[in-house]
């Protein structure tokens, strides 16, 4: 998701700190979900013709795009579950090993 | 309106509602519960009553309703009894832990096994561990007035919790009396319309609701939900007050103590047996018992302090319940044990379980409670039950 | 009406952060439906993957107002709220349940023929996985004949689940609700187009979408889409509509998938035997001959 902002984490000191009932406000995200990943996938923007189907298909609309033909993946939530690389047509997304280039 | 009508106890209780102006009824027939959501739906139904009937397939489904619309900041009112009590059980402390004062009317009624339609108080106690606050009324008058009152005190804004209100299952559901029905402009002036709340679900600011707390967090939520909920027991006792000033009737709050001043005996109860025992305890004090009536009208919270205070001079209580949890005793004699404890009250407390399956208590059964009591110096059963057709 | 698809979909994401599976099926199924939905939906699930991924304190995933329900009551709190938010004086709320099978084929079924019959508007989407995956992967009554789950394991004397998928589907149209329809994430803008559809009806809708499960069906995870859709190629599962009180096709497969590839690709089927898969095909050309191949297909 474009731009997306990380919330921080509440400060419970006290008992009143805690929420009243069991409610929150809605779309609160202290924590990212990059440490999952064992495959990380790597766009190669040559070869993409910017249909959008990787944008499309993530289950955790971590693609976005920012523009005629640029995707950007929120590496913060990617999960690196492999449906972009799988998904895309023109085979311009690779599933590369996190941490090798 | 501000007139006078013969009603029975349902139909008072669906007059409590109309009066307050729920937005949203969710309604599933359960004997003995079932005059009040017809009197209610034929208020709907001649347009009397403006609201959202929602006929729902299940006592299970009457409470999700209730919380659906609770949740978005509706009034909301069902009504069940017994089985149905227990079918939306799981339901019960959702709406509680969620903080939506929901009214609901429960009929007591007796719990199968074996099958039984009648009033007796076997089906409360599963559920008094819920987060509810429980109310009980000794008379078709009190089951308006409570309604009225229930939905003032769970919409305050320090308590957001639901509340039930116990009317015994026709002995007071279905027995006619003279009741006061209070004009619409009198209600509404008591009970301002509800507002919306930060913590319910909104246009403006999205809200979450019925979220999970792991083992990190749990306990906080759940003491924050227990403490919330203690400041009840006086702003029940402040709202009674208010409500006498207004309709020229009051209650006495949590509890009501009865000729127990200078009593050495005391009979305890919930519900329309309290009836019984006041006027039980006249003819008694007349004939030189030193005899006196604790009616606790609140159960939850429980008010330990007032019933200590009432009980401290008292040699010995007697507490009438209908119920009895299998393989211990009556729940509201666990309940009161626990409290005078706590109090260091050094009375001797005996349990009386009657009434159940809609098995009248008498005046003889009054009597003989109260012969245990002066006897009881002679006694150690603790547990005796009224009127047994058999040998025990 | 513009066809809604990857360039037409609204850029607003209303499900983020959640920790679903990597892959999971269901979360992309949600993300979808919200995209169309709009920030303006109330939303019920119960107990279920998407509840436990999304509500965890403090982390709390869906930007919507969203609700956790006891498990049976999906569809009567998601009434009860549109009751709320209609006696409120709020114009045209919208109100959606997304359930999962287990929620709504098993213990919610009674809740959900109860919303349907009173016949208000709401929308229910069944996310089908095909069994209780949140809890374990435990067999529900969707899952379907042969499939191997915890508690229908492909043991020495019975080799997988015996039952049948039940037809949840004509289950929810006799009620005669204005619409009903199945989906599939492997056919995306035919769902975003029936969530569209429901968002529009006036009364209940019902949506059963078809939603792989990485970690219960045994399958490497990038895969879930692509098994989605070839479920509905081989035919073992179809994308159809209930509108007007007539049941439509949407893709008649001229010739099927082959369903013993499909099945060999996924852990829960691999110890079929060639009686089961044999079986198998025979009931998925009955069904196709004596019931979807006389289904007019939808325009």
């Amino acid at each position: 998701m474009k731009d997306f902002s990380m919330s921080p984490s509440p400060r419970l000191d006290s008992l009143e700190d805690f929420p009243r009932g069991s409610s929150f406000p809605s779309f609160y995200i202290t924590e990212k979900n990059a440490g999952w990943r064992v495959f990380r996938p790597v766009l190669d923007t040559q070869k993409c013709v910017g249909c959008g189907r990787c944008y499309l298909l993530c289950p955790d609309g971590a693609i976005h795009q920012e523009s005629e033909k640029i995707f950007v993946i929120d590496y913060d939530f990617c999960k690196g579950c492999g449906i972009c690389a799988q998904e895309c047509k023109l085979g311009a997304i690779s599933m590369r090993k996190e941490g090798e280039e | 309106m501000n007139s006078y009508a013969f009603l029975n106890g349902n139909e008072a209780a669906a007059w409590g509602v109309r009066l307050c102006r729920p937005q949203v009824v969710a309604a599933y027939p359960i004997t003995p519960q079932t005059k009040a959501v017809e009197k209610i739906a034929q208020f709907v139904q001649d347009g009397d009553l403006l609201c959202e009937y929602l006929h729902v397939e299940s006592e299970h489904s009457a409470m999700s309703c209730s919380i659906g619309a609770s949740s978005v900041g509706a009034r909301t009112f069902t009504a069940t009894s017994s089985q149905g009590l227990l079918y939306m059980a799981e339901c019960l402390p959702y709406a509680s832990g969620a903080r939506l004062p929901i009214v609901m009317m429960n009929a007591n009624r007796a719990i199968a096994t074996p099958w039984n339609i009648y009033g007796d108080q076997m089906d409360m106690p599963y559920v008094l561990n819920s987060g509810w606050i429980q109310l009980f009324a000794e008379n078709a008058q009190e089951a308006l007035d409570l309604i009225i009152q229930s939905f003032r005190l769970g919409e305050d804004e320090k308590i957001l919790a639901p509340v039930m209100v116990n009317l015994d299952g026709f002995v007071l559901t279905h027995t006619y009396e003279k009741v006061h029905i209070p004009s619409q402009e009198e209600v509404d002036a008591f009970l301002p319309a509800p507002k919306p709340r930060k913590h319910m679900m909104n246009d403006e600011s999205p809200m979450s609701m019925c979220i999970s707390a792991g083992n990190q967090h749990n306990l906080e939520f759940k003491i924050r939900q227990h403490r919330d909920l203690l400041p009840a027991e006086e702003l029940f006792e402040g709202i009674d007050k208010e409500y006498e000033k207004a309709f020229g009737r009051g209650y006495g709050g949590a509890l009501e103590g009865y000729r127990t001043e200078d009593a050495e005996h005391l009979l305890l109860a919930t519900g329309s047996v309290c009836g019984t025992l006041r006027h039980m305890v006249d003819l008694l004090r007349e004939e030189r018992h030193s005899v006196g009536l604790v009616k606790m009208r609140m159960l939850r919270p429980f008010p330990v302090k007032r019933l200590g205070a009432l009980c401290s001079g008292a040699k010995t209580l007697g507490v009438l319940d209908k119920n009895l949890s299998f393989g211990y005793e009556g729940t509201v004699f666990t309940n009161v044990n626990s409290a005078l404890h706590q109090e260091g009250i050094p009375l001797r407390s005996y349990n009386f379980i009657g009434g159940l399956g809609g098995r009248d208590i008498t005046r003889q059964d009054v009597r003989s409670m109260v012969r245990v009591l002066e006897e009881s110096d002679k006694t150690t059963e603790k547990i005796h039950y009224l009127n047994v057709r058999c040998a025990l | 009406m513009t066809k809604l698809n990857a360039r037409t979909l609204s850029k607003e994401e209303h499900f983020y952060g959640h920790k679903a599976c990597g892959g999971c099926g269901e979360s992309l199924a949600l993300r979808l439906a919200l995209k169309v939905l709009g920030k303006e939906a109330y939303l019920s699930l119960p107990a279920g993957c998407m509840a436990a991924v999304s509500f965890i304190y403090p982390n709390m995933a869906f930007r919507n107002n969203a609700m956790i329900t006891p498990f049976a009551a999906t569809a009567s709190v998601a009434t009860g709220i549109e009751a709320g938010l209609k006696a409120l004086g709020k114009k045209n709320p919208l109100s959606v349940g997304f359930a999962g099978d287990g929620g709504t084929a098993d213990i919610g079924i009674q809740a959900l023929s109860g919303a349907l019959d009173r016949n208000r508007k709401f929308i229910y989407i069944c996310t089908d996985n095909e069994a209780y995956m949140n809890t374990g992967i435990q067999r529900s009554g969707l899952t379907p004949f042969g499939a191997a789950t915890t508690t229908t394991p492909a043991g020495r004397a019975i080799r997988g689940n015996l039952g049948r998928k039940k037809n949840l589907f004509e289950i929810v149209a006799a009620h005669g609700i204005p619409y009903a329809a199945t989906a599939s994430i492997g056919y995306p803008e035919d769902f975003l187009a029936k969530v569209q559809k429901a968002k529009e009806t006036e009364g209940p809708s019902y949506i059963q979408v078809y939603c792989p499960c990485p970690t219960g069906w045994g399958y490497p995870p990038e895969i879930t889409v692509d098994l989605a859709k070839e479920a509905v190629d081989t035919g073992l599962w179809f994308l159809g509509e209930f509108e007007e009180g007539i049941f439509w096709l949407n893709r008649k497969p001229r010739a099927f998938a082959s369903l013993r590839e499909h099945l060999a690709r996924q852990g829960r089927f691999r110890h079929l035997q060639e009686e089961d898969l044999a079986a198998l095909e025979r009931e998925r050309d009955h069904i196709w001959e004596s019931k979807f191949n006389l289904w007019p297909l939808a325009k």
